[in-house]
């Protein structure tokens, strides 16, 4: 089983920890997993501000990146979403304005392959406890791509439930968005703000120490809004939690 | 009593703007600090999504009503043409007429005449968005003829000189306090008064607001109504409603004019049988709502004599032309997509700027009026993409789809703000389809990032609120080269 990292490019520039973290974690239950350098960018700001001309290049990119494997895993919900969703989409749209139709034999191609992190572990490789340790109270925010669009269900509540030592506290409000929405977040700042402070709010009221996520650019935003407020609630990745072991712990 | 005239504080043409309304961020601006106004909405809003869930869990069939919704309504757009025509013989074979109106300015002078020619000077209207958008209230009150508008919140709305914010509730963002205030203080000019000792128990309010409304009853020889359907096969219109101000309305007045978006037909009963399932479950949350009336044409002896029925386009066939925008026309305004949204919730009805806010405003108003405002150009951009709207839609229009869609135009169309956003977007194209670039740029950021300050001077809409990430020493790339690589 050929399985490659699409570590996404938020990760790769800013979270390179939870990249880290999926290559570990899949190393340690068994998984194989390499990073074609090729990858970058899966083009969901693009597409979603409106630029889908400038986005077919990023999807014809990352298709080719990732042929020849079987699965191609990323720890981002709104990544898998936007290739699994949109990909079709733009394929579609570049084909009927007489472009070719390249771009819908890759999308064709890929969007069977791509598994979101949760979804490659429930579903592909059928385990709940990864053995993981994380001795620490936490709360989950589903973000909405990886809840509406993937429906991740219950997975990463399994996954969490499982992890040794680790207390999880409901978090109230849960399926709201958090109001990162990619450029939303700079062109809507107010309501972003806004719905990003409620969010906190709830977060807050469960007492856990860690506010954890599976998509690092609502982490970004949330996480932001945590330092910035000087909370003790750490805003982390569900990858980094799966990776740490009594071995070598996280935190 | 004479006609109140000069009420209004807001007029809106549908082709215009909301004059001088701010772009949705400058107005949301000052919404989401109004702690009134969030209290409110938030209440509100969670109460009866809350109330919706329940009542959809209860149908096994859920899925089933919304994918029959969605093909039925998918079905008639296509065939518009003939099932309007279809309409139009059976309304006037029922002894109805059909006027055709191509715009706003059309709607508002055909009714304008209509109800000049009875020789009234008030009309009592039945809660229509259609009516709302090509502005028919202050058309009228411009020729001398009082419109009253009989639904509640309606009502407070028309009293308060305001501007609805919801499209079910209208008046939702007012408390029980405030609306006490309003009919205290201005339901005398305009008929009955409001009790001395009103009280702002929602009873009494209701008791006010009866009272004053059954004096324009059962004096009104005009009414003027919309529908929710219209049922080709045999002319039939349907309201749907709560109250029974409806009822009153449709059935007291000699003379009934109903103005409806050519896209409220549906074939046949059989089909409006799945939206009387869907409709109320997913409005106020109720297994069926109280009072559904239906008409067809007119009948000796009963109800009004003479029926006028104007089939309003105003933007609807534009909208059709367009394969992605074209579902926007299923839409049975039920308003759950509003009582769902987390931006409506924080920034309120009235920053969308039009008689349609929320996610189904964000999507049909730039496409009715265009997006050559900075405000409605702004639309398409109100939203997070969240995906709740959609979830919830009974006839599942994938308003992110939309959303995106029209944010393509916008884009395309340059304008403020996007130039440089067009620029920057080619720019980052560049560098990411090209890995050893970005990888550059990548370490480039790295090194220099204990450099970083936590607030950007030019990204304040991110920093004013949010520190900016620390950037890692070494992006991920670099980390697999040296430890996963030989
Ligand atoms: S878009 Fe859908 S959810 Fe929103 S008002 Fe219309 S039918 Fe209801």
């Amino acid at each position: 089983m050929r399985v490659a990292l699409f570590v996404t490019c938020v990760n790769d520039a800013v979270f390179p920890a939870t990249g880290i973290a999926v290559v570990k974690l899949l190393e340690r239950l068994g998984v194989q997993v390499d990073f074609p350098a090729a990858q970058t960018c899966c083009g969901q700001p693009q597409y979603n501000t409106g630029y889908r001309r400038d986005t077919e290049p990023l999807v014809g990119r990352t298709a080719a990146a990732f042929e020849g494997y079987d699965y191609v895993v990323t720890p981002s919900g709104s990544c898998a979403a936007m290739i699994r969703d949109n990909y079709p989409r733009i394929g579609r749209l570049q084909a009927k304005e007489g472009r070719g139709d390249d771009l819908a034999g890759a999308a064709a191609s890929l969007v069977p392959r791509t598994y979101e992190l949760t979804e490659f572990l429930l579903d592909v490789l059928g385990v709940t406890d990864v053995g993981a340790y994380f001795p620490h109270t936490v709360t989950y925010h589903p973000s909405c791509h990886g809840l509406r669009m993937l429906g991740l269900g219950d997975r990463p509540r399994k996954l969490l439930e499982a992890v040794k030592g680790l207390e999880l506290k409901e978090l109230p409000g849960a399926e709201e968005c958090c109001g990162f929405g990619g450029t939303f977040a700079v062109k809507n700042s107010d309501v972003s703000a806004a719905m990003g402070q409620d969010k906190l709010r709830n977060a807050r009221s469960t007492g856990a120490e860690v506010l954890c996520g599976a998509d690092n650019s609502c982490l970004m935003h949330l996480g932001g809004m945590l330092r910035r407020q000087n909370s003790p609630q750490r805003a982390l990745h569900l990858a980094e939690i799966l990776a740490s072991t009594e071995e070598e712990p996280l935190l | 009593m004479s006609a109140p005239t000069a009420r209004t504080s807001y007029k809106n043409g549908a082709n215009s703007t909301y004059l001088g309304m701010p772009s949705f961020p400058r107005a949301a601006h000052a919404a989401v600090r109004d702690t009134t106004l969030r209290a409110n909405l938030k209440h509100a809003t969670h109460t009866i999504r809350d109330k919706r869930a329940k009542a959809v869990a209860e149908l096994g069939d859920w899925a089933d009503l919304r994918e029959a919704g969605k093909q039925i309504k998918d079905h008639t757009l296509r065939h518009l043409d003939r099932y309007l025509l279809q309409l139009e013989e059976a309304v006037t074979a029922a002894g109805g007429t059909v006027h055709w109106a191509a715009d706003a300015d059309e709607a508002n002078r055909i009714v304008t005449d209509l109800v000049k020619a009875t020789g009234e000077r008030e009309v009592v209207k039945v809660k229509s968005m259609a009516t709302q958008e090509i502005g028919l209230n202050e058309a009228l009150e411009a020729e001398g003829i009082a419109a009253y508008e009989t639904d509640l919140a309606e009502l407070i709305v028309q009293l308060g000189e305001d501007r609805p914010s919801h499209i079910l509730v209208p008046a939702i963002h007012r408390n029980r306090g405030e609306i006490r205030e309003i009919f205290t203080l201005t339901m005398s000019a305009w008929g009955r008064p409001a009790p001395d000792d009103l009280t702002d128990r929602p009873a009494d309010l209701a008791e006010a607001a009866r009272l004053h409304l059954r004096e324009k009853f059962l004096r009104a020889k005009v009414g003027i109504s919309g529908a929710n359907f219209m049922v080709a096969e045999t002319g039939t219109l349907v309201v749907v409603e709560s109250e029974g101000n409806g009822r009153m309305c449709l059935t007291l007045p000699e003379t009934l004019i109903s103005v409806v978006g050519i896209e409220k037909v549906v074939p046949t009963w059989r089909d409006l049988e799945v939206f009387l399932q869907t409709l109320p479950r997913s409005s106020t949350a109720e297994r069926m709502n109280p009072y559904t009336s239906t008409w067809t044409g007119t009948t000796d002896g009963d109800g009004p004599r003479a029926f006028h029925l104007v089939l309003l386009d105003n933007g609807r066939t534009d909208v059709l032309a367009d394969e992605v925008g074209r579902q926007t026309l299923r839409c049975i305004r039920c308003s759950a997509c509003l009582n769902v949204c987390p931006v409506y919730e924080r920034a309120g009805g009235h920053a969308y700027g039009s008689v349609y806010p929320g996610p189904i405003g964000a999507i049909l108003t730039p496409q009715l009026r265009g997006t050559a405002s900075e405000l409605d150009a702004s639309l398409p951009f109100a939203s997070s993409l969240c995906g709740a709207c959609y979830e919830v839609c009974p006839v599942a229009i994938d308003i992110p789809e939309v959303l995106v869609h029209l944010r393509e135009k916008v884009a395309d169309q340059g304008g403020k703000g996007h130039r440089l956003e067009k620029a920057a977007m080619k720019a980052s194209g560049w560098v990411l389809n090209h890995p050893a670039a970005l990888a550059t740029a990548e370490r480039a950021a790295s090194l220099t990032r204990k450099a970083h300050p936590r607030r950007l001077p030019g990204a304040a809409a991110w920093t004013n609120t949010r520190d900016l990430p620390e950037l890692p020493a070494a992006p991920f790339r670099d980390w697999w080269k040296r430890n996963r690589t030989s």
